[in-house]
């Protein structure tokens, strides 16, 4: 068919040509009537609020008074004089660090071996894993961490005989960070984590078959051979959203460990653009901030992107 | 050599290589993780249904001696104690939660139809915004946000709380990956039928993308029944659930355990959702064959 249909368009008059033009118009106008619904949402709610927001970083803007345009003067204070943001990059690395790769493969892993199991188990184990990031439950985690004898931790800890004082797992220094990684570990497997799921129930049966027949043997070939070259776009979706969801941590940390942490341990770039936009209201700061990190989040994507492709193809 | 043949078919009609001892292998690491994540929620259903005399005693109980659901009752009489009645609110959520995730979903599966399958002038600069707006967060955007609800006069109108959430790009973006898989000879065939853009998608593509679907569907869900009224409307008549909750979430004698008893409440209709959705992503997997 499409042979045919190319050897033709060879052959094409301008007037045919022109015919064609109009036929493209017309399928090009479906095109954009089928995407102004989400668009027109779209731009007026995010675009536009995005691109006001984007020459704030240049200013100083107290939200009483109108913005003042002052250069890059906020780029220069941020990277030379701040000392405290150069410390929330440092434990925004780390951070990221941790929970990024470490909860990216568990998302995989996990979605995998459920898709494994027995069409009841998959649906009650996607949902225990699911669960943590819907529940918002930072109470039960200040209790389970608290710092007096009656926090699940410590009276645990204390039963086993393995310290004799209760550790101030949230305001000691030494832990802060670490107990912030581990509940954001917790709720981390989220949006990728699901997308993965759905994923694994598109693959079409017929692949799995051939692969039977071409001699794939053991379940380790299988994901290599025939899940993982099929699964790219879900596994790009969730890389997107681990990046964003380790990178823009800070709610975690101040819902947790306080506003402040001690000695800004667990004093995030996210957290860092909080201070600076809700607590003194200097905003202009804050947009420099976030552009910062826009700015590390967006070269991580494209990164993870040609990883990706390249390992795809 | 008949016998091979006959394995290879049985092989061919499971998947390669499963043995039992395998899957009940995986079947342990799964509970062994699903337990220790599920501890923290396990806990917090402890705690709503703990008397206040128990949240207190040393060593911590990982069970309640004596369950009551006196927590609940408290958050419920917080609750009713306002002006406003208590199916005010009830009815307020879903009506934001079921119109902002039909919307979302509608307009996201037809745009990203479009932007998957169609080339036309705009749509790599489209697809690329899309990926900007997920990553780009910057706190102030909440502020020309508001700025632009003020201008449309929607301060204090009840559509504020569903306007800005329809257009969402993640959900644009998973059902845009999961839509690029259809097979192009798919929707050429269709084309070929003479079938219009709006039906390929709907009755020929859409069909097959139930696992995204349902995915975007509890993603949707859960966002918007989370959505407060915080700062754009303020009278007491519009405030959602998750507003109010909260508040009554602060007040009260015991806290912790009305804390706990409110998580709880908001926790189940999102649950409910889960499960139905993931159900018919399970299921899509008997029918599929379709493609190619």
């Amino acid at each position: 068919m499409a042979h045919i249909d190319a050897e033709n368009i060879g052959k094409k008059s301008k007037q045919e040509e022109r015919r064609l033009m109009w036929l493209s118009f017309r399928q090009n106008k479906a095109c954009y009537l089928m995407l102004a619904p989400f668009m027109i949402f779209f731009i007026i709610f995010t675009v536009i609020p995005v691109v006001m927001s984007l020459p704030m970083g240049f200013t100083d803007f107290n939200m009483a008074q109108a913005p003042k345009f002052i250069g890059l003067s906020n780029y220069t204070t941020l990277f030379l004089a701040d000392k405290i943001f150069v410390k929330s990059i440092r434990v925004t690395i780390v951070f990221a660090l941790f929970t990024g790769p470490f909860s990216y493969v568990m998302c995989f892993l996990l979605a995998w071996l459920i898709n494994e199991l027995h069409p009841k188990l998959k649906t009650i184990f996607t949902l225990i894993f699911y669960a943590p990031s819907m529940a918002n439950v930072y109470t039960v985690w200040q209790l389970i961490f608290s710092g007096d004898m009656n926090g699940y931790i410590n009276s645990f800890l204390i039963n086993l005989g393995l310290i004799n004082s209760p550790i101030q797992w949230l305001t000691d220094g030494n832990y802060v960070l670490g107990v912030t990684i581990v509940v954001q570990l917790w709720i981390s497997l989220g949006a990728g984590f699901l997308a993965l799921r759905a994923g694994f129930q598109n693959i079409d049966r017929s692949m799995y078959e051939a692969g039977a027949i071409e001699g794939i043997k053991t379940r380790w070939q299988e994901l290599i051979y025939i899940v993982i070259p099929s699964m790219g776009p879900q596994l790009m979706f969730a890389a997107v959203m681990q990046i964003v969801s380790s990178f823009t941590a800070g709610t975690v940390a101040q819902n947790l460990v306080g506003f402040p942490s001690t000695d800004y341990k667990a004093h995030t770039i996210m957290t860092h653009a909080y201070d600076y936009g809700w607590v003194r209201y200097e905003m202009g700061y804050a947009s420099a901030i976030c552009m910062v990190l826009f700015v590390a989040m967006y070269l991580c994507n494209k990164l993870i992107s040609k990883v990706l492709s390249k390992y795809m193809d | 050599m008949a016998q091979v043949n006959t394995e290879k078919l049985k092989a061919s009609n499971k998947q390669a290589g499963r043995k039992i001892g395998g899957t009940i292998a995986i079947f342990l690491v799964l509970l062994i993780v699903g337990l220790f994540m599920l501890l923290p929620i396990y806990l917090t259903i402890i705690m709503s249904i703990k008397p206040v005399e128990e949240l207190f005693i040393f060593p911590p109980k990982l069970y309640a001696m004596r369950p009551t659901l006196n927590n609940f009752g408290d958050m419920f009489d917080a609750l009713n104690s306002n002006r406003v009645p208590f199916s005010r609110y009830v009815f307020n959520s879903i009506a934001v939660t079921v119109s902002v995730t039909v919307l979302q979903c509608i307009f996201a599966s037809m745009a990203a139809f479009v932007l998957a399958k169609c080339k036309f002038p705009g749509s790599k600069a489209i697809n690329s915004i899309i990926v900007i707006a997920l990553l780009y967060q910057s706190n102030v955007i909440y502020i020309m946000q508001y700025i632009v609800m003020a201008k449309l006069g929607l301060i204090d109108n009840p559509l504020a709380l569903i306007l800005p959430s329809i257009a969402s790009p993640m959900g644009l973006f998973l059902m845009r990956q999961s839509i690029g898989q259809v097979p192009d000879a798919m929707i050429e065939a269709a084309k070929v039928d003479g079938a219009g853009l709006f039906r390929i998608c709907w009755q020929i593509v859409m069909p097959n993308q139930k696992p995204a679907l349902m995915t975007l569907i509890i993603f949707a869900f859960q966002a918007a029944w989370n959505i407060q009224t915080g700062t754009v409307v303020f009278q007491e008549q519009y405030k959602t659930l998750p507003t109010v909750v909260t508040q009554a979430a602060s007040s009260g004698l015991a806290r912790a355990g009305v804390a706990m008893a409110a998580a709880v409440f908001m926790l189940l209709p999102p649950i409910i959702v889960f499960m139905l959705a993931q159900r018919q992503v399970i299921e899509t997997m008997a029918h599929s064959g379709i493609k190619d």
